[in-house]
C-alpha cells in the first residue's frame, strides 16, 4: 500500500543504443537515390511465395510478435510490492486515442481479482427507499449508454514534482487510458431504489480485499456516472474490473471503482483511507487539500520523446501528443520548440470531447538542429495548462497528485530525446 | 455555469420528487438486513458504524507484533517500502513530509475501518472488533498520542483527538489557481532565454527496457519441468508431474503476495522459498521467523510435502503464533500441487 512517488535507486538502461547511428545513417534519406535495387522488391520473399495463417490459428488476437515491446510497464522502486501497485500505459508507442485493454495502465491495491458474472453482486443501501441486490444480469437490462472518457491516476506525473525523473512519456504520463464505456448511468441505479432527500454522497466500494472505497458527493453521482461493463466493445479485462467498474468521467482515476460491490447513500463523506491519507494534497504551509477530484487539462508530446526518438534525420516530422481536461473538452493546444519562447498552434485530429482524450499533430521540419519540445492544453473554460514553476508558485515542492504541468523533451542532434526541466 | 445548473436541477428533482423517484424498471431485488450487515461495515468520521468493543495498548502491542509487523515494523515506523503509520510529528511542512496516522490522517474512524476491511494485507477481514481495536489502541500509542495503559472502545472512540484535524481544506483551486491560469497565452517573445535547469538522465531512475523483455510464462514453466532430475538417475526423487506443477504454480498465486519463489526470489513478507522442499524449517538467511516456527525448527521439522500440507491446511493449528496469516488451504490437490511447484525450484 505505500506509494513513494520520488524514490531513488539506480539501474542502467541503454533503450536508445542505436538510435543515434540510425539518425545519422539516414540522415536526408528522403532525397536520397538508391545506389542498388532493393532485394525486398526484387527477390521474391518468403510471405509472397507460401501460405500464412488460417483463420482459427489464434481464436483471440495479439498484437504481431514485431510489437511486443509495446507493452505496459512498471517502476520497480515506485511500491514496496507489485500486488500493491501501478504500472504504465506504453502512449510513446500507440496513437489515435483509443487505448487498447491490452496495454492500458493497471492499478490495483489487493491485485486484480477473478470475480465471475454469476458470482457478481451490486448492493443500494443507505438513504434509499428501498434497499436493492443487482445481479449482473439484472444490470444488462437497463438502458445502456455508451461514452468515450480518460481515466488518469491523480498520480500520473507525480515523480517529477520534485524534478526531472523519468525518462520517457509512458513513465511520466502513462498513468491513463482512454476507453469507450457501455453501461448504465448510476442515475437510474440510484432511482430505482429512490435516494431520501438527506441522502448528499454516495460511498462506492469495491469486492476486492482492498475493498477501496470513495464518497461521491450526489451532484457528481446524478450527473454523468457510469456503471459500466464493457470497454472498447468488449468486457472489461479482469485487471479493469470485469465484470462491473465505475466510471467517473474527468476525476481521479482513484475513484473509479473496480469490482463495484456497494453503492450506499450518506448524509457525509466516509472519509475513508483514500480519500485522507492519500489523494490529498499538501501545501507548502503544511496544510492539505482535500477532495481534489477534477483533472486539470494537461497534455504531453508522445513522439518524438525519450522511449521515441527521431530515426530519419532532418526533414518532414510529424510531432504527435495527447491532451485532455477533466473539466471538458480540449478546444486548443500550442506547441513550442524552443523551451517556451515561441509557440504554434497544434491541429488537433477531431474536434476535442468532454474528459476524452484529444491526438494533436504538428505536422513540421525538421533542421536537425536541437528542440525543446513543450505543448499546452487548452480546455473549454478557458484554463491554460501551467508551467511546473507556476504549480510550485502555488502548492509548493511536497504535492504529489494533480501535477498536470507542461512537459519539455530535449531532442539533440541525433534524435535522441531526453526528459528535462527548464528555466 | 451551465454543468452547474444542471447538477443542481438534478439534485433538486431527486429531492422533491422522493416519492416518486423510485425507479419503474422493477430490477433487482430489496436486500436482506443480514446481507447488509454484512458487507455495510463503514464507519464515520462520528463513530457510526462502530461495532461494539475495546481494545487495550498491550494487546494490540501483541497483535500487531503478530499480523502487523512484518510490514509495518515493530513499532510501526515501517519496514523497506511498507507504510510508516507512527512519527513524522511536525513534518508537514518541511522537504519530505513523513505522514503518518499520528502525523497526517484527520480522523481516527479511517484507521479503524482500514484495518477492519482492509488489514492485514493478504489476509483482510479476518480480525475480530476487539482486535481491530486493540491494533487502534497501540497505533495511537506508537505516536505518543495515548498512554500505555489506554483502552479504546466504542464508547470513548469520538474522544480521541488526532493532531492534524484541521489540517486539511476542501480544494480551493478555483479560487487560487483557475482565475491565474485562463485567457489568452503568450505566442512569442515569452521569454529571454531558455535554459535546461535539470535532466532526467542524470537521476537514471528509470527502468531499464531490456530488464522488461522477460520470457513468455510457457518458456518457464518448460525450463523448471526440464530442470528437475530425471527419476531414473535418482530413484527417491518422487516423479514430477509437470501438469501438477503447473496447478501449483496457479496456487502459488495465493502465496505471491508474502512469497517469492524463483530466479532473484528475496524475502518478503515472507522468506524466498528457493529450495524450500526437502530442507530444514526455518533455515532461510536474514529472515525474521516466528518463535513458533523457530520451536517446530528445533524439533527437526523438515518440509516434505507430508508436512507441508499439514502446515497449510490450516497454518495456525499446525503451528500456534506462526506469522504466516494465511486462512489455510483445505483442498489436498492444491496442497500437493503447491508442493510439487515448490519442489520445481533450487536454490
Amino acid at each position: 500500500m505505500s506509494e513513494t512517488f520520488k524514490g531513488k535507486s539506480t539501474s542502467r538502461r541503454a533503450f536508445l543504443r542505436g538510435a543515434a547511428a540510425a539518425g545519422a545513417g539516414a540522415l536526408g534519406a528522403g532525397a536520397a537515390k538508391a545506389a542498388t535495387p532493393d532485394p525486398l522488391i526484387t527477390e521474391t520473399q518468403p510471405w509472397a511465395r507460401g501460405f500464412g495463417d488460417g483463420v482459427d490459428v489464434t481464436p483471440y488476437g495479439l498484437p504481431i510478435r514485431f510489437e511486443d515491446d509495446v507493452v505496459r510497464r512498471n517502476v520497480d522502486w515506485l511500491t514496496a510490492d507489485t500486488i500493491s501497485s501501478i504500472n504504465f500505459t506504453p502512449i510513446h508507442a500507440l496513437e489515435g486515442t483509443i487505448t487498447p485493454q491490452g496495454c492500458a495502465f493497471e492499478r490495483h491495491h489487493s491485485g486484480a481479482i477473478e470475480l465471475a458474472k454469476e458470482d457478481y453482486r451490486l448492493m443500494i443501501n443507505g438513504l434509499v427507499e428501498t434497499p436493492l441486490v443487482f445481479t449482473y444480469a439484472d444490470l444488462e437490462r437497463f438502458p445502456r449508454e455508451n461514452h468515450v472518457y480518460f481515466c488518469e491516476c491523480a498520480a500520473n506525473t507525480g515523480m517529477e514534482w520534485a524534478g526531472a525523473q523519468l525518462n520517457g512519456a509512458q513513465f511520466t504520463h502513462g498513468m491513463i487510458h482512454n476507453m469507450e464505456y457501455t453501461g448504465v448511468s448510476l442515475r437510474t441505479i440510484l432511482a430505482e431504489a429512490g435516494v431520501k432527500p438527506e441522502g448528499k454522497w454516495v460511498y462506492v466500494e469495491g469486492a476486492d480485499a482492498s475493498s477501496n472505497g470513495r464518497s461521491i458527493p450526489m451532484e457528481k453521482a446524478l450527473d454523468d456516472v457510469l456503471v459500466a461493463f464493457k470497454a472498447n466493445g468488449e468486457a472489461l479485462r479482469k485487471e479493469h474490473g470485469y465484470p462491473v467498474r465505475l466510471v467517473v468521467p474527468g476525476w481521479e482515476g482513484n475513484m473509479w471503482v473496480k469490482w463495484l460491490r456497494r453503492i450506499e447513500v450518506t448524509d457525509a463523506a466516509v472519509q475513508s483511507r483514500e480519500e485522507t491519507s492519500k489523494y490529498t494534497d499538501t501545501l507548502e504551509d503544511g496544510t492539505s487539500r482535500k477532495w481534489t477530484w477534477e483533472m486539470d487539462a494537461k497534455s504531453v508530446v508522445t513522439s518524438p520523446s525519450p522511449q521515441a526518438p527521431i530515426t530519419h534525420g532532418q526533414g518532414p516530422l510529424v510531432i504527435s501528443g495527447l491532451a485532455w481536461s477533466g473539466r471538458g473538452a480540449i478546444t486548443r493546444v500550442d506547441v513550442s520548440k524552443d523551451g517556451g519562447k515561441t509557440w504554434e498552434t497544434a491541429r488537433l485530429a477531431k474536434p476535442g470531447e468532454k474528459m476524452a482524450l484529444t491526438r494533436f499533430y504538428l505536422d513540421t521540419t525538421w533542421d536537425g538542429k536541437e528542440m525543446l519540445l513543450q505543448s499546452r492544453a487548452m480546455d473549454e473554460t478557458g484554463y491554460v495548462q501551467p508551467t511546473k514553476t507556476q504549480l510550485r508558485e502555488v502548492r509548493g515542492l511536497n504535492s504529489i497528485y494533480h501535477n498536470n504541468c507542461i512537459q519539455t523533451w530535449w531532442v539533440k542532434p541525433n534524435g535522441e530525446a531526453e526528459n528535462v526541466e527548464v528555466s | 455555469m451551465s454543468k452547474f445548473l444542471k447538477f443542481t436541477l438534478l439534485a433538486g428533482f431527486a429531492v422533491s420528487a422522493t416519492a416518486v423517484f423510485a425507479g419503474d424498471y422493477g430490477l433487482g431485488r430489496p436486500a436482506l438486513p443480514e446481507e447488509i450487515a454484512a458487507w455495510d461495515v463503514k464507519v464515520m468520521p462520528d463513530g457510526r458504524g462502530l461495532p461494539e468493543g475495546s481494545g487495550d495498548v498491550w494487546t494490540g502491542d501483541e497483535v500487531f507484533a503478530e499480523k502487523c509487523a512484518v510490514c509495518h515494523g515493530d513499532f510501526a515506523e515501517g519496514v523497506g517500502n511498507w507504510p510508516k503509520l507512527a512519527g513524522g510529528w511536525g513534518t508537514l511542512d518541511h522537504e519530505d513530509p513523513l505522514k503518518t496516522v499520528g502525523s497526517y490522517w484527520p480522523y481516527l474512524s479511517t484507521v479503524w475501518d482500514y484495518v477492519n476491511r482492509s488489514m492485514p494485507f493478504g489476509d483482510a477481514q479476518t480480525l475480530s472488533a476487539d482486535e481491530v481495536y486493540a491494533i487502534t489502541a497501540y497505533i495511537l500509542y506508537s505516536n505518543n498520542l495515548v498512554e500505555d495503559d489506554f483502552t479504546l472502545s466504542h464508547e470513548n472512540f469520538t474522544e480521541v483527538e488526532m493532531p492534524n484535524a484541521d489540517g486539511f481544506i476542501v480544494d480551493d483551486r478555483a479560487e487560487t489557481e483557475y482565475p491565474k491560469w485562463t485567457g489568452e497565452p503568450c505566442m512569442e517573445n515569452c521569454k529571454d532565454e531558455v535554459k535546461i535547469t535539470m535532466r532526467a538522465r542524470v537521476l537514471d531512475v528509470t527502468p531499464d527496457e531490456e530488464k522488461a523483455e522477460a520470457a513468455p510464462v510457457e518458456a518457464e514453466t518448460v525450463a523448471v519441468a526440464e530442470a528437475t532430475p530425471e527419476p531414473e538417475a535418482e530413484p527417491e526423487a518422487p516423479a514430477v508431474d509437470p501438469a501438477l506443477v503447473a496447478a501449483g504454480e496457479k496456487v502459488f498465486k495465493k502465496c505471491k503476495a508474502c512469497h517469492q519463489v524463483g530466479e532473484g526470489a528475496k524475502n518478503r513478507v515472507g522468506p524466498q522459498l528457493n529450495g524450500v522442499m526437502e530442507r530444514a524449517a526455518g533455515s532461510v538467511e536474514d529472515f525474521r521467523y516466528s518463535s513458533a516456527l523457530k520451536e517446530k525448527a528445533a524439533e527437526g521439522l523438515v518440509w516434505t510435502p507430508e508436512t507441508l500440507a499439514a502446515f497449510l491446511a490450516k497454518p495456525r493449528d499446525y503451528m500456534k503464533g506462526t506469522k504466516m496469516s494465511f486462512a489455510g488451504l483445505k483442498s489436498e490437490e492444491d496442497q500437493a500441487a503447491i508442493a510439487a511447484y515448490l519442489a520445481s525450484f533450487s536454490d
